[in-house]
């Protein structure tokens, strides 16, 4: 357990002294803020026209979901910078520890894979609690001054599906980093990896085959558009989770066979 | 305490080390010789477990390198090629997160961390990030996360690389130290080094042992002749054939003069030191004796004989 710590303190430490954990978060910060000032006087604006016709016209405007639309826009960007910046977090996980001979110390400590392994993805997921938690501000004051109040779920979900999301991309970005022992290959193939599982229902047709199902299933964003509707759906979690255990499998057997192939 | 048993390792159809077997006991210092891509690096790892080997059996401190890795890694300290540092760390910083992961905590943590610096000459530099150190002070980073924890066996693979000669001076006193409560094996191609430094000396060569020895041994069984310079003055026409009749002398030669000066080498084979006798002939012979010194054969020379046998062609060990 201790080891375990001290794993995760010395990759948050790794982290914080680089320029790419500001860089990242800079950038995050800054895309998603812009976004969310973007997306709220949007409809801001649309309720306002409504209103005018409404009363040009006579009677209610149409019902509207304000926070909703302004909450999936959100999001919606969020899993997208989510996408582009996370795996500059992970690219130097292994790939860094290989190049420079580090993971000679790690692998002749007492220590077990699992530990390093769950140590890093511990401390990139601590990381991404500090990319999201300073935009729960955002949601705060859009939940305040709308008036009536709007549910709660959506919000709160969204977070968890980006948490998700987010681990997903850190647990593949974990594998890819310890596949090379070149930063720039991880991040480019993590990136496309999941660039392509983005889209992938794209390919899908409207039939219901079982491709076309699968397809649709492995669609990493459509699970997570549930998730800023407000629906919690153990699918999605399922989905999630797997993709995450998967990950970290993954990491793992490429660390063993670091072991029997060199 | 360390126990190789028919330690083979192939890398796909290269074969790195082949068949080595040998045995390092209790507070030994057991050197690994050899060129570039002899094995010696591949060895130390198998017996760090940092990767298995393709065949054979490794027991470490009682443990099974294999079976029990994380009970012989606890007792095994262990330097690479590279020591095995992050730049972006201050020296305190990453000996602390060495301890902790060798399973070291608390006050014996803080005592060790003191220690450890000091043994390696690093009393003051703990604050100081070790990106910005210099190689040697890298290489003494290296060998204080080696002791940090206290290990009963030390793997070293070259310590002195990189090194100043006072520098190399001090980390071969703190390797002999070492020895008695600690066993150590490290590798190196300086062989002064060896001699100075081990009990044992292990020539390894394409993956296979050549000779297992102490340095003493290994250069007395080769050969172990001697090669004599004289200096003398006076007319030592004479002398060659005064010499050649001692039965050690295998050639007697005489190479410059300055002067009445004269220097004389004498080849002898055997290990009887004749110096003695040479010293008496020259004198009744009616010469000055200025100079004479002998050399015995080193364990370069042992070197040279044993791993040139075959015409080679080096190869780059892989990493």
């Amino acid at each position: 357990m201790r080891s375990y710590r001290a794993i995760v303190q010395k990759e948050l430490h790794a982290l914080f002294v680089s320029p790419i954990a500001y860089v990242v978060l800079a950038v995050f910060f800054l895309v998603t803020g812009f976004y969310f000032f973007f997306y709220l006087t949007g409809v801001l604006d649309y309720l306002m026209q409504q209103g005018l016709q409404a009363q040009q016209f006579g009677g209610n405007p149409p019902p509207f979901d304000a926070p909703g639309i302004v909450m999936q826009g959100f999001f919606g960007i969020v899993s997208f910078v989510l996408l582009l910046l996370l795996p500059m977090v992970t690219m130097g996980s292994f790939s860094e520890e290989k190049k420079s001979g580090t993971i000679e110390l790690l692998l002749t400590s007492p220590v077990t894979h699992l530990q390093v392994i769950l140590g890093k993805f511990t401390a990139f997921m601590l990381f991404l609690f500090v990319m999201l938690t300073p935009t729960i501000l955002n949601t705060v004051l859009l939940y305040v001054f709308s008036d009536p109040l709007p549910p709660l779920a959506p919000m709160l979900l969204g977070y968890l599906g980006a948490f998700l999301l987010g681990g997903s991309l850190l647990a593949f970005g974990l594998f890819f980093s310890s596949l090379t022992e070149n930063q720039i290959v991880a991040v480019v193939v993590t990136f496309c990896v999941f660039m392509i599982l983005w889209v992938i229902d794209f390919a899908a047709g409207t039939a219901s085959t079982l491709t076309n199902e699968t397809l649709r299933y492995l669609s990493v964003l459509k699970h997570y558009e549930d998730f800023t509707r407000g629906i919690l759906d153990t699918q999605h979690l399922v989905f999630y989770f797997s993709l995450i255990f998967l990950g970290l499998f993954l990491t793992s057997v490429s660390l063993d066979s670091l072991r029997w192939r060199q | 305490m360390i126990e190789a048993e028919n330690l083979t390792k192939h890398y796909g159809s290269y074969t790195a080390i082949d068949d080595v077997s040998f045995q390092v006991s209790q507070g030994e210092i057991l050197g690994l010789l050899g060129p570039n891509g002899a094995g010696k690096t591949t060895t130390m790892r198998i017996l760090a477990g940092f990767f298995p080997a393709s065949e054979g059996k490794a027991m470490v401190a009682g443990f099974d390198v294999f079976e029990q890795p994380l009970e012989v890694k606890r007792r095994v300290g262990y330097l690479p090629e590279n020591p095995p540092l992050y730049g972006e760390m201050s020296v305190d910083t990453y000996l602390r997160f060495v301890a902790t992961i060798k399973g070291t905590a608390g006050s014996q943590l803080r005592s060790r961390l003191s220690q450890a610096k000091d043994r390696c000459g690093l009393g003051d530099e703990g604050g100081r990030l070790i990106k910005h150190l210099s190689k040697g002070y890298r290489q003494r980073v290296g060998l204080a996360q080696a002791l940090i924890h206290e290990p009963e066996i030390l793997i070293l693979d070259e310590p002195t690389v990189g090194l100043d000669p006072n520098q190399i001076i001090e980390v071969r006193e703190l390797i002999k130290n070492l020895a008695g409560d600690h066993t150590v094996i490290l590798s190196t191609h300086i062989l002064p080094e060896v001699s100075m430094i081990c009990e044992r000396v292990i020539i390894l060569n394409h993956g296979k042992i050549i000779a297992v020895d102490s340095p003493q041994n290994l250069t007395t069984r080769l050969g172990g002749g001697q090669s004599i310079q004289l200096e003398v003055a006076g007319r030592a026409e004479e002398l060659p054939a005064l010499l050649e009749t001692l039965p050690q002398v295998t050639s007697v030669s005489v190479e410059r003069v300055e002067g009445t000066h004269q220097s004389v080498s004498v080849e002898t084979q055997g290990s009887d030191d004749i110096r003695h006798v040479i010293a008496r002939k020259v004198i009744d012979a009616g010469l000055d004796l200025f100079q004479l010194s002998a050399q015995r054969m080193t364990l370069e020379d042992v070197f040279v004989e044993l791993t040139t046998e075959e015409n080679e062609v080096e190869e780059e060990e892989p990493v």
